[in-house]
């Protein structure tokens, strides 16, 4: 089910602005990879393009390639939709869909792909998708009240649930503790490495604490100045680069001496 | 003079209320609470004026009424005369409505999502100019090209009984020429258009791009996300803004006195001429020749008009907060 993506070469632009630069990296499957780096270095901007979101902003384009299992994701035969399909994201701010129910909440995703599915057999999605986010057992007697009235942390838990409840291959996630509280953060970071058994996960964190509790891999971003295009300096596993970085800047960064 | 920031040497005694954004926040609040209260003060001084002017009517007899008016029917009460009227006002409005929201639906859509941002920016201001036409220019265009002789007035209404002549309100011979209420309601349709569209495409621009994204992460197409996130967020808006375009065609005059050949009956067949009339229209067409008597019966139907004006706006309200739980207003 999960999957490993190889990136190479990878140029990210906005309009004509040079954004990420010259971004080479593979990620392993079945696994938790951190990206870290100050803000702006270009790490959401990067996750973005794992999943072609960073299309929607008018302008954005990428150079360079990105495969999933060896397909790549760029060349022209591949549906965008079909790629956001299998390449689920959570957001940085929880953001359910207002107008929708807990359970419909969940279901949105699976109701565009397959509109006939049996009340029990969306039930069923619906209790094994929430269970799967731990939220399950805070929700089960309000399924039918909006999203939008649960808590912060319990919002952030739907919308992964409604992100592993159409099945994808792989999970992006773009600082998705950065709004909640800290139980709640540990409520996701838990959830995080459980859902790793499963999916290929990629998390953007500005909590380099974060990245080292629950990552296998860190990969560590960085600008050299404003205008200038964000790279990537290092990747190496989280333990390793969290003990003996091999570059200067990422040694700065983690110890605090950045800037 | 120094231009240092005072302090104030008392420490805590800088806490106090300062005189000069007393007056300041006062006047302000004054002139806010005043205009509101301005706005209640002229809708019961509107109110009052039609109960005042209507009620020599409301208290005569149907006889006196049919005495000493030269138009008013035979062997009708106030009530029986009001209530045709009502009901071509509402048809004429539903019939403008029908057409109208979807259509209006379509083009903020097209605005806000589809069209490129330049060519969008043109398309909206071109609609907010449909607008500034005077309705006596809608009701000449409608007279000459949808009524008039080769009016294309008539092959749609033709078709329109063709096909869907089984429904009963496209029964009953199409009029010749079209002078009815349907024909009528494309006018007010195409002349509510502009209030409606501007007001959702406001609304469909101010989706929150998060939603948006939610659904496009998770796969939706466009048409997928505007059903997902756009829509549902602009629901309550798209009420308010056909309610806005409802509020124009009930009281519309100009166009409707223009095309429609008036009748007072209950008639729900909207192809045929000479069935139904609307209460503005009909005031605008008999004010001239009235009486004393006879104003005053015209204003009596000039309350019915208020009366359902604020019904419908009320009853809008009532459906957008039904659902408020889950507007994403919270």
């Amino acid at each position: 089910m999960a999957q490993r993506i190889d990136v190479k070469d990878l140029n990210i632009y906005y309009g004509s602005f040079l954004a990420v630069a010259d971004v080479t990296m593979n990620i392993p499957a079945r696994s938790v990879t951190a990206f870290i780096g100050p803000s702006g270095c270009g790490k959401s901007t990067f996750l973005r393009t794992l999943n072609r979101m960073h299309e929607v902003i008018p302008g954005a384009r990428v150079e360079g390639s990105v495969s999933v299992e060896g397909v790549s994701l760029y060349s022209s035969d591949v549906d965008p939709v079909a790629v956001r399909r299998q390449i689920g994201m959570v957001f940085q701010r929880p953001n359910p869909f207002p107008t929708m129910s807990i359970a419909e909440n969940v279901l949105a995703g699976v109701r565009l792909n397959n509109r006939r599915m049996s009340r029990s057999d969306a039930a069923d999605l619906v209790e094994e998708s929430l269970t799967g986010a731990n939220l399950w057992n805070e929700v089960k007697d309000r399924l039918d009240k909006p999203g939008s009235s649960l808590s912060g942390g319990q919002q952030q838990r739907l919308c992964i649930a409604r992100a592993i409840a159409v099945r994808p291959q792989i999970l992006l996630m773009d600082e998705p503790c950065s709004a909640l509280d800290p139980i709640s953060t540990l409520a996701i970071e838990d959830l995080i490495q459980d859902l790793k058994d499963e999916y290929t996960i990629v998390i953007v964190t500005h909590n380099m604490q974060q990245a080292a509790r629950v990552s296998e891999q860190t990969a560590f971003f960085n600008i050299e100045g404003t205008g200038k295009p964000g790279r990537l300096i290092e990747m190496d596993d989280t333990r390793v680069m969290f003990s003996s970085p091999s570059r200067k800047e990422t040694e700065d960064y983690i110890s605090g001496r950045f800037g | 003079m120094t231009t240092t920031p005072t302090r104030s040497p008392q420490g805590a005694e800088g806490l106090r209320r300062s005189r000069r954004s007393g007056v300041g926040s006062g006047l302000f609040a004054g002139l806010s609470v005043g205009s509101g209260a301005l706005i209640l003060v002229v809708l019961a001084a509107v109110a009052a004026f039609l109960l005042i002017q209507a009620w020599p009517a409301l208290t005569s007899a149907p006889a006196t009424l049919h005495e000493s008016i030269a138009w008013f029917p035979d062997k009708t009460s106030l009530v029986s005369f009001v209530g045709p009227l009502v009901f071509g006002t509402l048809l004429a409005a539903a019939i403008a409505l029908v057409i109208a929201t979807p259509i209006a639906v379509g083009i903020a859509l097209f605005i806000s999502h589809y069209a490129p941002r330049r060519f969008a920016a043109g398309l909206g201001y071109l609609i907010d100019l449909l607008a500034a036409i005077p309705s006596v220019v809608y009701g000449l265009w409608g007279v000459r090209v949808l009524v008039g002789q080769n009016g294309i007035g008539q092959p749609i209404q033709q078709v329109l009984h063709d096909v869907l002549g089984f429904i009963p309100l496209f029964a009953g011979t199409p009029a010749r020429p079209a002078r009815s209420l349907f024909i009528a309601g494309m006018v007010l349709a195409v002349m509510i258009l502009p209030i409606i569209t501007a007001v959702a495409r406001e609304v469909f621009l101010q989706t929150p791009r998060l939603h948006e994204e939610a659904s496009l992460a998770l796969g939706a197409t466009r048409w997928e996300m505007i059903r997902m996130a756009v829509l549902p967020f602009g629901r309550s808006g798209v009420v308010s803004a056909a309610m806005l375009g409802l509020g124009r065609a009930l009281g519309e005059t100009m166009a409707v006195l223009m095309i429609l050949s008036p009748g007072f009956t209950y008639s729900w067949h909207i192809l045929e001429a000479g069935k139904q009339q609307t209460i503005a229209a009909n005031i605008a067409a008999q004010f001239p020749e009235a009486n004393p008597l006879g104003v005053n019966t015209l204003i009596a139907t000039g309350l019915a008009l208020f009366v359902i004006t604020l019904a419908v706006n009320m009853l809008a309200r009532w459906i957008v907060s039904r659902r408020a739980e889950f507007s994403g207003a919270n």
